[in-house]
């Protein structure tokens, strides 16, 4: 353990020597919640619509009129039929039709009632959904003229006005993390095993458990600097604070940079090559952030699936961020978070220490 | 008192195949031994079994009376070893890398520099320097250093001399004569005949298994029989002219020469005779003295490296 302090020095001067990392701890995470949150947002604003108005009645064009204003359609074309509507969307003019039937404005008079057809573009399915089912809303809004008896109200509560980013940006903060904690010092090891270091490293009295440290610690630390970071930038760019303590926060990264650290080392012991580890870390990755309700919630996947989701360490920490940045809870409130994030950390290095061998 | 390492029977198996097949030999203190062989005889193996970072499928090996399976904390302690690949961290310093080391073993640099200054004289001008940006030579000074600065009473070296200057492999063996005459036992590898002579006892290696133990003449009395150098104009076509003459046993390349095993009653002038017939010009062949390389060859029957 005495020579701990020297390994971490190590450590820190070859990161410090390395021409990349250090300028990627900077840039990365700026272009993380720069980029990222506008990108990945999957709300509609802006659909280009094409309107088949075969009724053309004043009340049609007050439809259309009423349709454009919300910011959220724009109408990009006016074909005289549906056919020629779904030539539009072929040749991507337009992503959703509306079509008027020619008598929806006497139907609407006489009895009551009249139909529409909404058709959205479902190439991509989700933008396809939610785009018709908005654009349906608008429609029963506004169709009638005169109010419905019924008035319907959405409330989105801890995030009133239903945003994008302070629900997005938490969770980049905990890709953020994955990335910088779980991938580069599974790397390091895999690197120091390639160039033949390790083997010099392991003839000498260096216990396992020190040599450990010393790869992990390096990387604890630079996780709680880039996540101070990370909240800062947060803050700059999107005014976000979290409604709850910074030092809850802290508590789940805590608990969850030596979690992901300890699975990156395992993936290094049993890698002989960079090229091997790297490719079993993105296999993760790819299948913790998928199943992380990073993207869609976990709650509404199949059974199986959640399952799955249970023992994903990304999933416990992103609930945990964005109730703490949107709902203000304190770690009282996500004790089930703190146990599994514990629970991962535990299983990990204890993992980690037991599968790195010394000798073969 | 033991010896500084007893190997008993030691074999280590990769998959299927054996990498080292039961070795017996003791090495004394203060010895300097050779091991000779070609690449994947198992030279490597048996030194990542004694610096225990193997761990052996049969046999036993002790290091200092220490055994190789139980003791390996106490052993990494006492010995030093320097693999045959360049194994310190390039992006650290000469100096940096030094104290790690030094650190490592809890020593300073400072206590043991008599030890290392020998070799480190020659590198202490870069000592500022990357390990990345130093030459062959000097690389091989550095991980010298680094594996003496604890003090070592065993010394593992796998070819330290491969691939750097004359030079500097002369300097490394006066270096290894100075380790002897303060005690330190030394195993070292290497590829190099010349060098096998100045070994006390060197241990001819194939297919993981010791062809023979001895010191470079007894081998050579051992195993040594009538040897001819023969050149020409064209070395190569007389290669295959000799090997196919009838009174020649074996022929091999040896640097500028090759190197002619007769068969009883040959003479060299009527083999010289025999080639200038086939259209050779200038041969010359005369009987020389039977270095470990030729007696390497008689019992393997295959060259220890690739001329």
């Amino acid at each position: 353990m005495k020579t701990l302090p020297f390994l971490l020095e190590k450590e820190f001067k070859q990161m410090a020597r390395h021409l990349f990392l250090p300028k990627m701890f900077i840039i990365f995470p700026v272009i993380m919640t720069l980029l990222l949150p506008w990108a990945a947002d999957p709300s509609i604003d802006n659909i280009p619509l094409a309107l088949v108005d075969r009724d053309a009645s004043p009340r049609s064009l007050r439809l259309a009129r009423a349709l454009t204003a919300t910011g959220d359609f724009r109408l990009a074309t006016r074909p005289p039929s549906f056919p020629l509507a779904l030539e539009d969307i072929s040749a991507g003019r337009a992503e959703i039709i509306l079509e008027i039937p020619p008598r929806f404005s006497a139907d609407l008079q006489r009895e009551g009632r009249a139909t529409l057809l909404i058709a959205a573009n479902g190439v991509n399915g989700t933008r396809g959904g939610l785009a018709a089912a908005a654009l349906a809303t608008l429609v029963g809004e506004t169709a009638g003229g005169n109010p419905l008896p019924l008035q319907l109200h959405t409330l989105q509560r801890f995030n009133p006005t239903a945003d994008y980013k302070p629900f997005m940006i938490p969770a980049l903060l905990v890709m953020l993390m994955t990335l910088l904690c779980g991938f580069l010092p599974a790397l390091n090891i895999v690197g120091e095993k390639e160039s033949g270091t390790i083997e010099q490293i392991n003839v000498t009295p260096v216990g396992k458990f020190t040599f450990i440290a010393a790869k992990l610690i390096p990387y604890w630390l630079l996780g709680a600097v880039i996540l101070a970071y990370g909240i800062l930038l947060a803050n700059l760019f999107y005014g976000l604070t979290p409604a709850g303590s910074i030092g809850t926060i802290y508590l789940f990264a805590l608990l969850f940079v030596p979690g992901i650290a300890g699975m990156g080392l395992i993936v290094s012991n049993h890698s002989a090559t960079m090229q091997q580890a790297m490719f079993v870390m993105f296999f993760f990755l790819i299948l913790f952030l998928l199943m992380s309700g990073f993207f869609s919630p976990v709650e509404s996947m199949p059974a199986w699936a959640r399952a799955i989701a249970a023992c994903n360490p990304l999933k416990y920490f992103v609930q945990a961020i964005r109730a703490v940045y949107l709902k203000g809870s304190a770690a009282a409130d996500l004790r089930e978070q703190l146990l599994a994030l514990a629970a991962f950390a535990l299983l990990t290095n204890a993992w980690a220490v037991w599968s790195f061998r010394k000798s073969s | 008192m033991t010896a500084a390492i007893e190997i008993d029977a030691l074999a280590k198996h990769f998959g299927a195949t054996g990498a080292l097949n039961g070795v017996t030999v003791n090495v004394e203190r203060g010895e300097i031994f050779g091991l000779i062989g070609p690449d994947g005889s198992g030279k490597s193996t048996l030194f990542r079994l004694l610096v225990t970072l193997l761990l052996p499928d049969g046999g036993r090996a002790t290091v200092e009376g220490l055994d190789i399976v139980k003791d390996f904390l106490k052993i990494r302690a006492r010995v030093g070893y320097m693999p045959g690949r360049f194994s310190l961290y390039p992006d650290l310093t000469v100096e940096e890398n030094l104290h790690l080391f030094a650190t490592l073993f809890g020593v300073r640099v400072e206590d043991n520099r008599p030890l290392i200054q020998r070799v480190y004289s020659h590198i202490e001008p870069f000592r500022r320097r990357r390990a990345s940006a130093l030459s062959g030579g000097m690389k091989q000074k550095l991980a010298l250093s680094c594996a003496l600065i604890h003090r070592p009473s065993v010394l593992f070296l796998d070819e330290p001399t491969t691939g750097i200057d004359p030079v500097s492999r002369a300097e490394l063996w006066e270096t290894l004569a100075d380790l002897k005459r303060q005690g330190v036992t030394v195993m070292v590898s290497t590829p190099y005949m010349d060098e096998a002579r100045l070994c006390d006892r060197v241990a001819l290696m194939q297919s993981g298994r010791f062809l023979d133990v001895a010191s470079p003449p007894e081998i050579v009395a051992r195993h040594g029989t009538t040897t001819w150098a023969a050149r020409a104009e064209r070395m190569s076509k007389l290669l295959t002219d000799l090997r196919a003459h009838p009174t020649v046993e074996t022929c091999y390349a040896f640097g500028d020469r090759h190197h002619v095993t007769p068969r009883p009653g040959a003479s060299p002038l009527l083999l010289r005779a025999a080639m200038e017939t086939l259209g050779h010009r200038q041969v010359e062949i005369s009987e020389i003295l039977p270095g470990i390389e030729d007696c390497f060859i008689r019992i393997a029957g295959q060259p220890p490296r690739e001329p």
